[in-house]
């Protein structure tokens, strides 16, 4: 495609919508389809032709519309809102536009859900369907593309990246101009672009709904990225375990590739980018980038000491940039609109968007996106709706199993990656779980620490022993047989893997632990002391009960 | 293997798909993705068994995957495990610990038998799975 052919699509496709009287999008995301969404969409399909509707109302899938626990979603054109919980029943009375039928269970922009939240990297998610290539072109797809390729040079676009202060998403925070710039520094001839799609913390799906949601923009964050930093080849490494979001980036992938929006001799310039799709086997130390990289070349997901930096020595040996899925989902947008446009948003040290997933005891559990710096009251209380009646808040938990807790005197913390940090916990890729008053934090530190266990590589002797030993204390506790001893060996273990573990995995696994130690001490002394379970979660025996 | 022009570094696309085929990795089998990708067999079976998804043994006629992350924990995905265990007694049923299947809106969740079973309590699931087992 040239960027005119690029412009007569756009236009053709914007048409054809516009003809249309209403269009019905079907969420068609992991949360969704486990709930009905694909009987909701062949019944809608029915009823169109049915009512005669054919060439008129038009049916399609779409992206997360965020409010995951009120599924199935779906939206209308016509009505301009959001509706919840739609069954096969409702089809007939959706495709006849009788919208009066649904108010209670109406969404619209003005609905405190969807009023709080500034979506940036889920735009499309609910206006175009992840499968159709035009979908995407209509709503200016490929255009930060054609830009970056036709008028702008290599430097011009790190500039941009770099004014716009973008931090990588993945949840180290680090500055993604600095990296681009590093990257494009190397003398090499040969360079990769790599996208960690490995989100692997339990309890976080924000990549996933983006790549099944709007896969081509991470496709255009990739391509641009590969313009900036003089790649010709990009990888895409997907976590085995969500076959939809494989298998929607493969369409994409091939889609754009006939096109020629990516591949060989893109808008018939010099420039060609190529990317391959790499299928994880489910190993979470795998999203480390060393690890992830011996994962493409096909061997155990190990990681290697550090330096040098994946920027310098990376795939094969050579320079390589990683950036998370939503890092690259950023970039199309700040191409477009400017650096200092993006620079505008959320909090000053740490601009633009973040993608939340909201989970555990809150009302309206799902996806949102929220300028950064937003304070968790808000997410909580305005988006979430709280916490059901008859429960009471806790804390809620970030950054998965390398994270931390924020307990209630801190919900009004700004959610940007220095203030987390500084209360203990990390921004982490984005997984955010309420928990209530019958989560007992022991078990849950208990819980993070196993995971850990689970998934060390083994390589490094800290990691691999240390998390066991720390596993079989927090164990011991929940049993009720802990003993005093118990709190300074924990103390010295979080201390022993945080300095001298290998690879991320073993530097953060005492984070919960930590956090939870240093906001729910208490909790612990009760597990310990008087062998009771405050939340009344643990099953301690008599025979501890007895000894206390 | 053609299609990765038998590169040592696609032994895990390799994998994947001689598991979609075969259902489970067999020791044979392994030896012969060996021996055509020019691999040690110590490598392929050093990879296989390092990531999770690979199956060295044959899946059981059903099988049940209970969502074991932070939200279907929280929500009460460990007694899921044990009623899920409590049926898997009878030997027809293979279990697994899934971590986060990404429907945490509706947490806990199980997939039994392809089936997403969402805000599921351990007595609808040990009915859900008897059902399953006998149609």
């Amino acid at each position: 495609m040239t960027a005119e052919t690029v412009r007569a699509a756009q236009q053709a496709e914007q048409e054809r919508q516009s003809r249309l009287e209403d269009r019905i999008l079907c969420c068609t995301v992991a949360g969704c389809l486990s709930c009905g969404a694909k009987q909701v969409w062949a019944t809608i399909e029915e009823q169109i032709e049915a009512q005669g509707r054919r060439g008129k109302t038009e049916v399609c899938g779409t992206g997360c519309m965020g409010l995951c626990s009120e599924g199935p979603l779906v939206r209308s054109s016509a009505a301009d809102a959001i509706f919840t919980r739609v069954t096969a029943a409702d089809a007939a009375a959706l495709v006849a536009k009788d919208h009066g039928r649904f108010e209670e269970r109406t969404l619209r922009a003005d609905h405190p859900f969807l009023a709080g939240q500034k979506r940036l990297i889920l735009r499309n998610s609910g206006y175009a369907d992840p499968e159709r290539f035009h979908d995407y072109i209509a709503r200016d797809g490929y255009q930060a593309l054609l830009r970056a390729v036709l008028e702008m040079t290599p430097q011009e676009i790190v500039a941009e990246i770099k004014k716009s202060r973008l931090r990588g998403r993945g949840g180290a925070g680090y500055p993604t101009g600095l990296k681009w710039e590093l990257v494009a520094r190397q003398p090499s001839e040969t360079k990769y672009v790599v996208c960690n799609a490995d989100e692997g913390d339990p309890g976080a799906f924000m990549n996933r709904s983006v790549l099944e949601g709007d896969p081509h923009r991470v496709l255009e964050g990739m391509a641009i990225a590969g313009r900036a930093v003089g790649a010709r080849q990009g990888y895409i490494y997907a976590r085995g375990e969500s076959p939809l979001a494989i298998a929607r980036l493969r369409s994409a992938l091939d889609q754009a590739q006939r096109e020629g929006l990516l591949g060989g001799a893109m808008f018939n310039t010099n420039f060609h980018f190529r990317i391959d799709i790499r299928v994880g086997a489910g190993a979470y130390v795998c999203g480390e980038e060393t690890a992830l990289l011996a994962s493409i070349e096909g061997k155990r997901g190990q990681p290697v000491p550090r330096p040098p930096y994946p920027p310098e020595r990376g795939l094969w040996g050579q320079p390589t940039l990683i950036n998370n899925v939503e890092t690259f989902a950023n970039i199309p947008a700040i191409v477009e609109e400017g650096g200092n446009w993006f620079a505008s948003i959320g909090a000053a040290a740490s601009p633009g968007t973040k993608v939340f997933a909201l989970a555990g005891r809150v009302k309206r559990a799902g996806l949102v996106e929220v300028p950064i710096g937003t304070s968790l009251r808000t997410i909580l209380y305005d988006l979430g709706g709280g916490v059901p009646a008859g429960y009471e808040f806790k804390a809620a938990q970030t950054g998965g199993p390398a994270g931390g807790c924020i307990p209630t005197q801190h919900l009004d913390v700004p959610m940007d990656y220095d203030s987390l940090t500084g209360i203990g916990t990390m921004m982490g890729s984005g997984g955010l779980i309420v928990m209530d008053t019958s989560s007992c934090m022991v078990d849950l530190a208990r819980f993070f620490m196993e995971f850990c266990m689970d998934e060390s590589c083994g390589k490094c002797i800290p990691c691999r022993a240390g998390t066991v030993q720390m596993h079989d204390i927090l164990a011991r506790m929940t049993r009720g047989e802990g003993v005093e001893s118990d709190f300074a060996m924990l103390e010295q273990l979080s201390g022993l893997l945080k300095e001298t573990s290998l690879c991320g995995l073993g530097l953060a696994a005492p984070n919960p632990v930590i956090s939870t130690l240093r906001h729910f001490r208490s909790e612990y002394e009760a597990h310990v002391r008087e062998r009771r379970c405050p939340a009344g979660h643990c099953q301690i025996s008599e025979a501890a009960e007895a000894h206390a | 293997m053609a299609r990765h022009h038998y590169s040592g570094s696609a032994l895990i696309e390799v994998l994947h798909a001689a598991q979609e085929l075969y259902g489970f990795l067999s020791r044979d089998l392994l030896k012969t993705i060996a021996q055509k990708l020019s691999l040690p067999p110590s490598r392929v079976l050093g990879v296989t068994t390092f990531y999770h998804l690979f199956r060295i043994e044959p899946r059981r006629a059903h099988c049940a995957v209970v969502c074991l992350g932070t939200a279907c924990y929280a929500a009460g995905g460990g007694e899921l495990m044990n009623a899920a265990n409590r049926v898997a007694a009878d030997g027809r049923w293979t279990i697994e610990a899934g971590r986060c299947v990404g429907s945490c809106g509706l947490a806990p969740v199980t997939i039994c038998d392809g089936r997403a079973l969402s805000r599921v309590t351990p007595e609808e699931l040990g009915k859900q799975m008897r059902v399953s087992a006998n149609s």
